[in-house]
């Protein structure tokens, strides 16, 4: 086990984390030219992202399209090579493991997606789309057996062990949604990033989703990255949650806290502009609308990203960056006006 | 058969409408026999999960169903006075985008990708309004700077691409305001879109309808948007309106267990948070293969025999609410039916 010196920020109280970021980036190159392709430019897509989750409990990822937040779930499970900074799940560095310490770390880290209809191989019966990982890492002893965990698994997803034969084109949204949960917890991972799991589905559906995901969290003792745009589905769902805007977290602390007492301008207009469903608390409520739209991350706004929204940015706001500061234990904002 | 006042307040009238697909495997009966109405000025709320009919009941009243495999099988919609359904099409088209215009879900479909913006809005001031050259263009700049669209001169000349998704939602409410509708039909005007922006579409819609005095039927699946926006509130499931009142019947006294079931189904940011979601077991049916009785009878904590064997119909909870459920409200009001 590797000394970790300076400690990615952790909001809320401080339990041994699972899963540690620090200072992490992605910044994919703008080329131009079809031979050469001269780098003419960056999109920072994640420019310098620390936090980290304790064993066990769920970080919610805030923000609008373009904030990437999913580039950070992508750059933790590998499925990109982050342009730099840090990240451990238990103690292993995953940016610079390589081959067989690699694959080990993948089986405990999976990934649940947005989309249930283009993320299930539709030539594939769900039985084989649950059984491959499980055979890709050899935690099956045979045909046999095999059978018999992907029949257990698809009755811990709530699904007919009856339907393994099956193909995704025969399940509504929901049922194929369950499907990618039985496929991500089929390894035993420890870490799972679920990225906008339930956003594609409708209401009934999603709390049934929500509910699920919150089972096998406790049955499995799984950690949670869990990314969405929905304030209030992060609120249900998360111990701790963090807010992104243009590749930076503007806001982190733990849920009660960021509901209650919002810091940041950009955490307080989103609050505000997410209608609740009681039309007496609508009548009365005062709304923060933002004005524009959030910027390209090629040209990003100099000093805070989110000045050019911001209803109380000064001058500096447009110089200075601002650092993400812990105002209160665990409760962290990056906004000069605080 | 309105149950609402008299009929002079009421601009549009929809009475038995059913809307059929017909396909190779079945009859999908997508809206099975709704009725209400929409009075001047209002807004009232479609809410209902996918599939629900909601769409095709709002794309009926435009004459829009693609057909085949859709049509109207039966029902009448009223508006101000003209039936229409028994209208050619002709005269159709002097009203859908006139004097009933409808925006969509989503914007970069609804606008053409070849035509400059400029070119689509000033086309309905010019088959409507009959409005020409130069004075359409005026027009059609002061359109998109009272949408908010900053620089409006030069962002008449380009394509829909170089606009953003709520640019191009600010776009279709210009073309759909353009002619002073008295009704505005929005279809899930705002889920593509990121929530400051739903905000900003929202009270766009909001602001406009008041001034203008256009009613508004806004179809959505978010419970938020309909507390924030709708004065009344349909219900719809299984391709027909479950329940019916104000918004405030439907959120402080929802008498469905479908309205219930929907409303305890999602996270609130306004109470403390629960322990666990209770959710709506089982999933929306076949639209082809209905079951018997009530349509929501097989995923219902309440269901009784009679809902087996007989469709509940609308009924009296109060004054003007109503749901069609045989248990919350049946008993009650069956002895005065």
């Amino acid at each position: 086990m590797t000394q970790m010196q300076d400690r990615a920020p952790v909001p809320g109280q401080e339990v041994a984390p699972l899963l540690e970021v620090k200072d992490l980036k992605m910044h994919f190159p703008v080329t131009s030219g079809l031979i050469l392709q001269r780098k003419i430019g960056a999109i920072k897509a994640v420019d310098g992202v620390s936090f980290s989750i304790p064993r066990g409990q769920t970080l919610g990822l805030v923000g609008e399209s373009g904030s990437g937040k999913t580039t950070v779930g992508r750059c933790i499970i590998q499925l990109n090579e982050p342009t730099s900074g840090e990240v451990w799940l238990d103690g292993v560095e995953l940016t610079t493991a390589k081959g067989r310490q690699l694959r080990g770390m993948r089986r405990r880290m999976q990934m649940v997606f947005q989309d249930p209809y283009s993320s299930l191989n539709p030539r594939m019966s769900i039985g084989t789309i649950i059984g491959e990982p499980m055979l890709v890492h050899k935690i099956t002893s045979g045909k046999g057996e095999l059978k018999e965990q992907v029949s257990e698994l698809l009755r811990v997803v709530g699904l007919n062990p009856s339907m393994a034969d099956r193909y995704p084109h025969e399940f509504s949204g929901g049922q194929r949604q369950r499907i990618g949960i039985a496929r991500a917890i089929a390894v035993r991972p420890d870490f799972i990033v679920a990225d906008e799991p339930v956003s594609a589905l409708d209401v009934s559906i999603q709390a049934q989703l929500i509910n699920l995901l919150e089972d096998i969290q406790e049955q499995f003792n799984l950690t949670f990255l869990f990314i969405a745009h929905d304030l209030s589905v992060v609120r249900h769902m998360s111990e701790n949650v963090a807010v992104m805007y243009l590749g930076k977290i503007m806001e982190m602390a733990e849920r009660s806290e960021l509901y209650e007492k919002p810091l940041h301008p950009y955490t307080q207009a989103l609050l505000s502009a997410v209608p609740v469903p009681n039309p007496r608390v609508e009548a009365q409520r005062e709304r923060i609308v933002l004005q524009g739209t959030i910027p390209s991350p090629m040209n990003a706004p100099s000093g805070c990203v989110f000045h050019t929204r911001c209803p109380i940015a000064i001058d500096d706001c447009r110089v200075v960056v601002p650092e993400l500061k812990e105002y209160s234990p665990g409760h962290w904002a990056a906004c000069i006006r605080v | 058969m309105t149950e609402f006042g008299e009929f002079s307040e009421h601009l549009l009238t929809v009475e038995g409408l059913k809307t059929h697909f017909f396909t190779p495997t079945g009859v999908v009966r997508a809206v099975d026999g709704i009725s209400y109405d929409v009075r001047e000025g209002e807004t009232l709320a479609i809410v209902g999960e996918s599939g629900c009919g909601k769409s095709v009941g709002a794309l009926s009243i435009m004459r829009l169903v693609a057909s085949p495999p859709g049509r109207i099988v039966d029902g009448q919609v009223n508006f101000d006075g003209i039936d229409l359904l028994a209208i050619s099409e002709q005269q159709m088209r002097t009203i859908r985008g006139n004097r009933i215009a409808m925006i969509f879900q989503e914007p970069m479909t609804s606008l053409n990708p070849v035509l400059t913006i400029g070119k689509q809005i000033t086309e309905s001031l010019e088959l409507h309004l009959k409005m020409e050259g130069a004075q359409a263009q005026q027009r059609a700049i002061e359109l998109l700077e009272m949408v908010g669209i900053p620089d409006a001169p030069s962002r008449l000349k380009q394509y829909p691409h170089q606009f953003s998704g709520g640019m191009r939602q600010r776009v279709m409410i210009a073309m759909a305001m353009s002619c002073n509708p008295r009704l505005l039909i929005a279809d899930e005007p705002t889920t593509a879109l990121d929530v400051t922006i739903q905000a900003q579409i929202l009270e766009l819609i909001k602001d406009l309808s008041a001034q203008m005095g256009t009613a508004v039927i806004i179809i959505t699946h978010n419970l938020g948007v309909v507390a924030r926006y709708a004065d009344r509130v349909n219900v719809m499931y299984a391709g027909k309106i479950i329940e019916r009142g104000t918004a405030l019947d439907i959120y402080e006294n929802p008498q469905h267990p479908y309205t219930q079931g929907l409303l305890d189904s999602v996270p609130r940011l306004d109470e403390d948070r629960k322990q666990r979601l209770e959710s709506i077991e089982g999933m929306p049916p076949d639209l082809m293969e209905l079951p018997s009785g009530c349509a929501f009878r097989p995923r219902c904590r309440f269901a009784v025999e009679r809902c087996a064997e007989e469709i509940p119909p609308l009924m009296a909870v109060g004054d003007g609410h109503t749901a069609a459920c045989w248990v919350t409200v049946g008993t009650a009001s069956e002895v005065g039916a």
